[in-house]
């Protein structure tokens, strides 16, 4: 059956559509574009522009106008290479350490009883809310020289000299894991707490001891959310600006920064969208696959209303 | 019966724990009377005071507010529209491009939405200042919007709307009289989220702002750069507080929705 819309129906899908397409594709195309252009002391400050008045011929010297040459660049420069491979790589280990602290934390509200586990989720998700900059701006505190950190460290007598902890990696790790706990927990909890307690209650009936029933039945079913969590937490922390900025050190580039710098400090148009383009690039797999899994995951959730 | 092992109990209290102690630290420090971070200097609301005849940064926090009020309310609109498209809208062309489209600013990094937009702002020559950061924030939010609206949607019973439609109302009259009471708290909860996202935004204000157009995590984030000082304290505590009484009455609206929108589950 092809189902036939009323103009106000179809009104309902363009608005917001036309929305998208105008200020998420268009200025995606627009980077891509701009990545293939050159600096120019100009305004805007690349060539070549879009001449329309000039016709097929000005259609002709855009398209000439254009080289891969940013790219090369990239390619060339160590800082970018090193800047990439420095995300990839904080954005991994962070995202493992965000696994290893948020599972038992997603694992524990599941067993606590229904009421409880309400509050929990609610108290996990409150500091969310709360701006990311708020919140890092929180752990220079701390982590300052002569902050409570190392006044406690040094009250205990755990160091003898207080430790540097801000512009360091340490720093930029605590600050991830901590603003990132709540996107692991919660896809965590969502598909720990769907789990059927009487599988778990088989396993102990046949002998099965608890760390075994863990590693056996709790790990695998609870693999959806692993994936979900993973990926909502490593795609967005390769992309991140505040952190590493405020918390790192100068040597601490990640490739955020470096577009934030190639724009707004050299003023280099076009290096900076190559970078987001590459950026982009080796994000669009773990994107697709966030996505697919988001669809399926609703299109899953309305096939078992309906049953 | 369960059991409440001493792992999970300490997993929990740790996670709490460390999730909750930096803010609490920050909010006591914003009454430390001394300058100094490591000297006590008693209570004070001093810093609080000194804020009130900071004129640039009220300015910025008036600006934020309403970039917010704006962005929010339109991000809203066109997220509910989107939820709808999503999800009674079965099949169009293009849909799956929608979808990405919804989806992908989601988990998109913040430097390349705000790089992105920027670069259209100067391609069409529109002068950057308030209105292109209201655009922005707008098109990041409504995504959320649409996903939280859409996840009530799929929660709601669509025979409450073939009976209106069997009773001879029209479509859009159903949607009013109907579906739209009943996802309103959705709405609302998501017109919260849009707006705490919008006034907590650094990265994509930032690439969109022009002059005249200083948001307050703008002006804190140039004011925390070189060093932690007092008056951010303050002011940062002011906003926790903000957006803690906003999001308890936001989860209590959706707790309201839930009872409401399922009275006979067990």
């Amino acid at each position: 059956m092809k189902p036939e819309y009323s103009f106000w129906q179809k009104l309902v899908v363009r608005i917001p559509y036309a929305w998208l397409v105008a200020f998420f594709l268009v200025p995606f195309l627009i980077v891509l574009k701009i990545s293939l252009s050159q600096t120019a002391i100009a305004q805007p400050p690349y060539t070549p522009t879009f001449d329309v008045t000039a016709g097929w011929h000005g259609v002709r010297n855009f398209f000439a106008g254009l080289s891969l040459d940013n790219y090369g660049f990239l390619g060339t420069d160590p800082l970018y290479i090193l800047s990439y491979v420095k995300s990839l790589q904080i954005a991994a280990f962070s995202t493992l350490l965000l696994l290893i602290i948020g599972y038992p934390i997603a694992y524990a509200i599941t067993r606590m009883p229904r009421r409880g586990q309400a509050v929990l989720v609610v108290l996990v998700v409150l500091p969310f809310w709360t701006s990311f900059l708020i919140r890092i701006y929180a752990w220079m505190n701390i982590l300052q020289h002569d902050g409570p950190l190392n006044q406690l460290l040094m009250a205990l007598h755990i160091v003898s000299a207080p430790p540097a902890w801000l512009a360091t990696d340490t720093a930029v790790y605590i600050g991830i894991v901590y603003s990132y706990l709540p996107f692991m927990v919660l896809p965590l909890y969502a598909t720990l707490e769907k789990l059927d307690e009487q599988l778990l209650e088989a396993a102990a009936d046949l002998g099965c001891p608890r760390w075994k029933t863990f590693w056996l039945v709790t790990l695998p079913l609870s693999a959806p959310g692993v994936v979900a969590g993973s990926l909502l937490c490593f795609i967005p922390i390769v992309g991140e600006f505040v952190i590493p900025d405020l918390l790192g050190g100068s040597r601490t580039s990640m490739i955020g920064q470096t577009i934030w710098t190639e724009f707004f400090a050299n003023k280099d148009w076009p290096t900076a969208a190559a970078v987001a383009v590459v950026l982009v690039c080796l994000l669009v797999t773990p994107i697709v696959i966030f996505q697919n899994h988001a669809m399926f995951q609703k299109q899953d959730m309305r096939g078992s209303e309906r049953d | 019966m369960r059991k409440h092992s001493p792992f999970n109990l300490a997993a929990i209290v740790v996670g709490l724990g460390f999730l909750y102690l930096p803010i609490v630290i920050l909010v006591i420090y914003s009454f430390n009377a001394s300058r100094l971070v490591a000297v006590w200097g008693g209570w004070s609301t001093h810093w609080y005071a000194e804020l009130a005849s900071d004129a640039p940064l009220l300015d910025s926090a008036f600006i934020s507010l309403r970039v917010a009020l704006i962005s929010a309310s339109a991000a809203t609109l066109l997220g509910t529209l989107a939820a709808v498209t999503l999800v009674r809208f079965r099949r169009f062309r293009g849909k799956l491009l929608f979808a990405a489209m919804i989806y992908a600013p989601l988990v998109m990094p913040e430097v390349i939405t705000g790089l992105s937009m920027l670069l259209l702002f100067v391609a069409v020559a529109i002068d950057r200042g308030f209105w292109t950061v209201v655009i922005a924030h707008t098109t990041m939010a409504m995504c959320f919007v649409a996903v939280i609206v859409q996840s009530r949607l799929i929660d709601f019973d669509t025979s409450l709307e073939e009976a209106a439609m069997d009773l001879g109302a029209s479509p859009a009259h159903t949607f009013v009289a109907v579906t739209l009471p009943l996802i309103l708290p959705a709405i609302i909860a998501a017109w919260m989220l849009a707006f705490a996202l919008s006034l907590d935004d650094l990265v994509i204000a930032s690439f969109t702002t022009g002059p005249g157009a200083t948001t307050l995590p703008i002006r804190i984030y140039s004011e925390v750069r070189l060093g932690v000082k007092p008056e951010m304290n303050a002011v940062c505590s002011i906003m926790i507080g903000v957006v803690g009484i906003a999001v308890i009455a936001a989860s209590l609206l959706t707790k309201l929705s839930a009872a409401r929108g399922a009275p006979a589950r067990p």
